[in-house]
């Protein structure tokens, strides 16, 4: 990750991208949402969705992996460039998450995330606090879920 | 036939679901597929971090949370889904070996203004662990069905 004092807003990460399938929809729900309309598509046909959906949580958490394998990239790139790389998290939650249109069978998600607001820490000195605004659209230009989080970001130490 | 509905969340009522015993094997499990980072893979780069130890993914604590509420009554209700979640705050860390309990607050209930079937029900969910501490807090509103659809006017 970029230092604090080096991030600014409107800073866009282009995260990546991810493909729902039958498979990995309802392997997912199956652990951890298991309600009809991810998990058995005859369920899926009779509910208002009309066809099998993935869990809202599963667009969520395949944005987490995307980030870090993204900052992970990002980190390795400024390494072999010779840069020093600051660290990143906890987090503190999110906030304004919002499932916007449901994700199909088929269906492939980008995902995005852009800095909206950068400010000290007042709890922690060595920190500063990124909020940034995280973003999965389909195949068809459709947002389908957006989301606000906030984390810490090292601040580059002053050196004598 | 689902035996819960809209019409049985009424503001201000509170339940507890759960126990669930959240173990090491799972918390790492989840962080390799979703969430790779040190502080929810290895102790011991876990406890040079700043959360201190080995912690689950606060991702993992949220799905956790639905899996808990779906068994405890949302598989029972008419449910629809949901429009979204208005805020999560990750109190404290969720470490290995603890049972949590997911207590839910029905804090507002209103009808969908365009669909005569459906109502809105906001909760406020609280993951809880064996003390009664708040590890994670989680303010969200269901899409549920009605027992009896509003008449079209």
């Amino acid at each position: 990750m970029k230092y604090f004092e080096d991030i600014r807003v409107g800073d866009v990460f282009e995260v990546g991208h991810y493909t729902f399938t039958d498979d990995n929809i309802k392997a997912f729900a199956m652990r951890f949402d298991p309600q009809p309309f991810h998990v058995d598509e005859a369920a899926a046909e009779r509910s208002h969705f009309g066809a099998l959906v993935a869990s809202g949580w599963h667009t969520a958490v395949v944005w987490m992996r995307l980030m870090i394998d993204y900052r992970r990239r990002m980190d390795e790139a400024m390494r072999a460039r010779g840069e020093p790389v600051a660290g990143i998290g906890p987090a503190l939650g999110f906030r304004e998450l919002k499932w916007l249109k449901p994700v199909y069978v088929g269906d492939t998600i980008a995902y995005k995330s852009e800095v909206i607001e950068t400010r000290p820490s007042e709890s922690r000195p060595h920190a500063g606090l990124m909020t940034f605004r995280s973003t999965g659209v389909n195949q068809n230009g459709e947002p389908v879920i957006t989301l606000v989080s906030i984390t810490f970001v090292e601040r580059r130490r002053e050196t004598p | 036939m689902p035996k819960l509905h809209w019409e049985d969340f009424q503001p201000g009522a509170v339940a507890v679901y759960g126990p669930r015993l959240v173990t090491r094997e799972e918390i790492v499990a989840f962080a390799a597929e979703f969430d790779p980072q040190p502080m929810h893979l290895d102790e011991a780069a876990a406890s040079a971090t700043m959360l201190g130890g080995l912690g689950a993914s606060g991702w993992h604590t949220c799905c956790l949370l639905m899996r808990i509420i779906a068994d405890g009554f949302v598989l029972d209700s008419s449910s629809m889904g949901s429009p979204g979640i208005e805020e999560v705050r990750w109190l404290k860390s969720l470490r290995p070996g603890t049972q949590i309990r997911v207590r839910a607050t029905v804090l507002e209930s209103r009808p969908s203004k365009s669909r005569p079937d459906m109502g809105l029900t906001k909760f406020r969910y609280e993951v809880l662990d064996e003390a009664g501490s708040v590890l994670t807090t989680m303010v969200t509103t269901a899409m549920l069905g009605r027992r009896e659809p509003e008449a079209r006017p």
